[in-house]
């Protein structure tokens, strides 16, 4: 993946989940493919912040650093991490820059 | 047939006793038609019994729905980057295109036909994304590869669900040759993308896969797709479009035979002049027909020889015997 | 084909069979259940062939939803054969209540649920309350109403599996038992009709109050477990969880959210009773 091919995300529609925060963890119902997920941090902060918008990992990773204390240096990569995952569960919608 | 009036006739279901509703019911489940049927009564005055059991086939179809739909856009996703066409076909095609077809239909497998040049392509993107063979043997695998019309079977690994890719809809090794690249040409864009077979194609595809594929197994929800299918395309010109395009594809005679059955069974309009009945139907009919008051599958003479009669289609004599041949030796 | 309908909680039962005996042994031992005229699900207990139906008989399972591998029971188990098809009719059709592979028992109102693996002992503790003053609700199966959330009852055949035979036979001494079967792909089983107050009751509900996961054969203890643990341990547990859809989810999140679980691990018979006392007093 060059430079110029910073990929972006985008959530789904709001009512399109259904978010139980338990423990440590969080249930995700997802409407759609009626699929539960059982995730950690911080992946319910991620779909909290990411609104409507295509967004890419650093984009994320800044409104996340807004609402939330984010003090790690490597926070667009841990976010990006967790946004291919996502892209790849169906939970977020993935576009080639 | 208990089953086939039913469908036809939901509202004559009044009469029926507790035995009438039991047989009844073992039937279309033994035919994976209770979604339908379910649908079929919505709104009628049925025993509270007959109602739970209906709901519950409801709240099923649902889910079948739900997930064909979700295993479609997965497949959407993992060829996002493959330019050429993906068609959906069957149960999921008529849900994607929320046809009266896919009404309590039970859906199972994904099926996509891509062009077959593709076929390469398509396989290394859905392996890449989670998919893996579920056959194992490399002779099936040949087999699957060199004459039937499709890949060897897909599985993903996490979703548990198969797909099968196909890129024509018969064997390559069946007597007609269906033009798999004009039904890709003419395919209909669904919203999200992906494709459908154009309206003559999709029955006509439905007719190919219940008389010159299979032993019959499932006929009665095969042909109860036909005749949702006819009824919702039905105009002054589709007729002559499909009779037209059916012989484009060298399936005439199955469509031909299709119109008979539905309109016999089901009482599907059909033109005046496709409906004189033709002296083999009668066999199709006691075999679609073929359940008794606990579902079983009955008939076993005609039901022996439809099988034979498929494989026969399937493929020439001398590959049939070599094929049974390395079957019978595998145990 | 022989048959025989039985109504068992909100689920109704046709049992058909090729043979009479296993039909008669089935027919007497569910003699005081209701009759239904619909059945929910057909089960078929089957020959295998011609020559299996009278040469070392064979029972082949089939009904409504069948197993493609399922391997076929000698005659003499055939009344297992019937219960297993039951069973299966039960996990891969059911839709109308959130089904957990649980056992439960009912006080006051209230429902102790039990869930575990296979040799947990959720059966014989269950089946043992039941003859100590709580009502048999069921060994198999619990169904959670996906509107209310409360327990509702499935009382079938308890099956008792080896050394928990002997066990109930002291403990319920006005029992009514099914012949021994040994040699089954589980071990010795032998069942247990409920008593007659579960069956009596078996349309009425009740609140689940406290869910336990036990394990048998350790020293005994309490340990509190994490809400999102119950939350996986229990959809493991259930095999219609998935189809319910939305339905499931907030059926299920409800109900960890307002039942308190905890795993019990015990020796006995009595451990585990005192263990149920203790935590039923402090936590309902």
């Amino acid at each position: 993946m060059t430079r110029s091919q910073t990929p972006t995300f985008k959530a789904g529609q709001v009512d399109g989940l259904l978010v139980e925060p338990l423990d440590q963890m969080t249930l995700i119902y997802q409407r759609r493919s009626g699929v539960t997920h059982i995730v950690a941090e911080p992946i319910p902060e991620i779909l909290a912040v990411m609104g409507n918008d295509f967004l890419s990992a650093e984009d994320v990773a800044t409104r996340l650093a807004s609402s939330f204390d984010l003090d790690d240096s490597n926070a667009t990569a841990i976010v990006l991490a967790r946004l291919e995952e996502l892209a790849s569960l169906g939970l977020v919608e993935r576009r080639n820059a | 047939m208990l089953l086939v009036d039913a469908l036809r006739n939901p509202a004559g279901t009044s009469v029926l006793d507790a035995e009438g509703w039991t047989a009844l019911l073992a039937m279309a489940r033994a035919e994976q038609l209770i979604g339908t049927f379910a649908r079929q009564l919505s709104g009628l005055a049925v025993p509270a019994a007959v109602r739970r059991i209906l709901e519950e086939a409801r709240i099923n179809a649902e889910y079948q729905r739900r997930c064909a739909l979700w295993e479609a856009d997965c497949a959407r996703r993992a060829l996002a980057d493959y330019p050429g066409r993906v068609v959906l076909m069957k149960g999921t095609a008529y849900a994607a295109a929320g046809l009266k077809a896919s009404e309590g239909r039970h859906i199972g497998d994904l099926d996509i036909m891509v062009a077959c040049a593709d076929l390469p392509q398509v396989e290394a993107m859905l392996l890449t994304a989670g998919w893996e063979w579920v056959k194992e043997d490399a002779y099936d695998d040949a087999y699957y590869r060199d004459h039937m019309h499709e890949l060897p079977p897909l599985i993903h690994k996490e979703r548990d669900r198969m797909i099968d890719v196909h890129h024509t809809i018969l064997p390559l090794t069946a007597g007609p040759r269906p033009d798999a690249e004009v039904m890709l040409a003419d395919a209909v864009e669904l919203d999200n993308g992906l494709h459908m077979f154009n309206p003559t194609d999709m029955v006509i595809h439905s007719a190919a896969h219940l008389f010159a594929d299979g032993e019959l197994d499932g006929g009665l929800r095969n042909l109860w797709d036909i005749h949702c299918l006819l009824t919702e395309f039905a105009d002054a010109n589709f007729w002559q479009a499909l009779k037209f395009r059916a012989r484009q594809h060298q399936l005439w005679p199955a469509i031909r035979r299709a119109a008979r059955l539905t309109h016999q069974l089901y009482g599907t309009e059909i033109p005046q002049e496709w409906q004189s009945w033709h002296r083999q139907d009668k066999w199709y009919v006691l075999r679609l027909t073929a359940r008794d008051n606990w579902g079983r599958g009955t008939r076993k003479f005609i039901r022996l020889i439809f099988y034979m009669r498929s494989h026969w289609l399937r493929m020439p004599p001398l590959m049939l015997a070599q094929h049974l041949w390395v079957k019978w030796r595998k145990g | 084909m022989h048959e025989f309908r039985v109504q068992v909680g909100p689920a109704a039962f046709r049992i058909g069979s090729t043979w009479k005996r296993p039909l008669d042994q089935v027919a007497d031992l569910y003699r005081d259940y209701p009759t239904p005229d619909i059945p929910d699900y057909s089960v078929r207990l089957e020959a295998v062939s011609l020559l299996r139906r009278f040469i070392r008989p064979s029972v082949g399972i089939n009904g409504d939803y069948m197993l493609p591998d399922a391997a076929p029971l000698p005659l003499a188990q055939a009344l297992l054969a019937s219960e297993m098809a039951m069973n299966l009719q039960m996990a891969l059709g059911w839709r109308r209540h959130l089904l957990l592979h649980a056992s439960a028992v009912e006080k006051d109102g209230k429902a102790l649920m039990m869930t575990g693996a296979s040799g947990s002992g959720k059966s014989t503790v269950a089946a043992m309350l039941g003859c100590k003053g709580w009502r048999f609700m069921g060994d198999e199966f619990v169904l959670l109403d996906l509107l209310t959330g409360d327990t509702v009852p499935f009382p079938r055949l308890i099956s008792l599996k080896n050394d928990a035979i002997g066990a109930m036979q002291v403990t319920a001494l006005d029992g009514r038992f099914g012949p021994l079967m040994p040699g089954t792909p589980k071990g010795d089983i032998r069942h247990l009709v409920p008593a007659r107050d579960a069956i009596e009751a078996m349309a009425q509900s009740a609140k689940p109050a406290l869910l336990l996961f036990p394990s048998f054969g350790f020293d005994p203890i309490v340990r509190e477990i994490l809400p999102s643990e119950v939350f996986i341990r229990l959809t493991q547990a259930s095999t219609n969880y998935v189809a319910l859809g939305e339905a499931g989810f907030t059926t299920l999140t409800r109900f960890i959210k307002t039942v308190p679980a905890r795993a019990i691990d015990y020796r006995n018979g009595e451990e585990a009773e005192a263990l149920v006392n203790q935590l039923w007093d402090e936590l309902t």
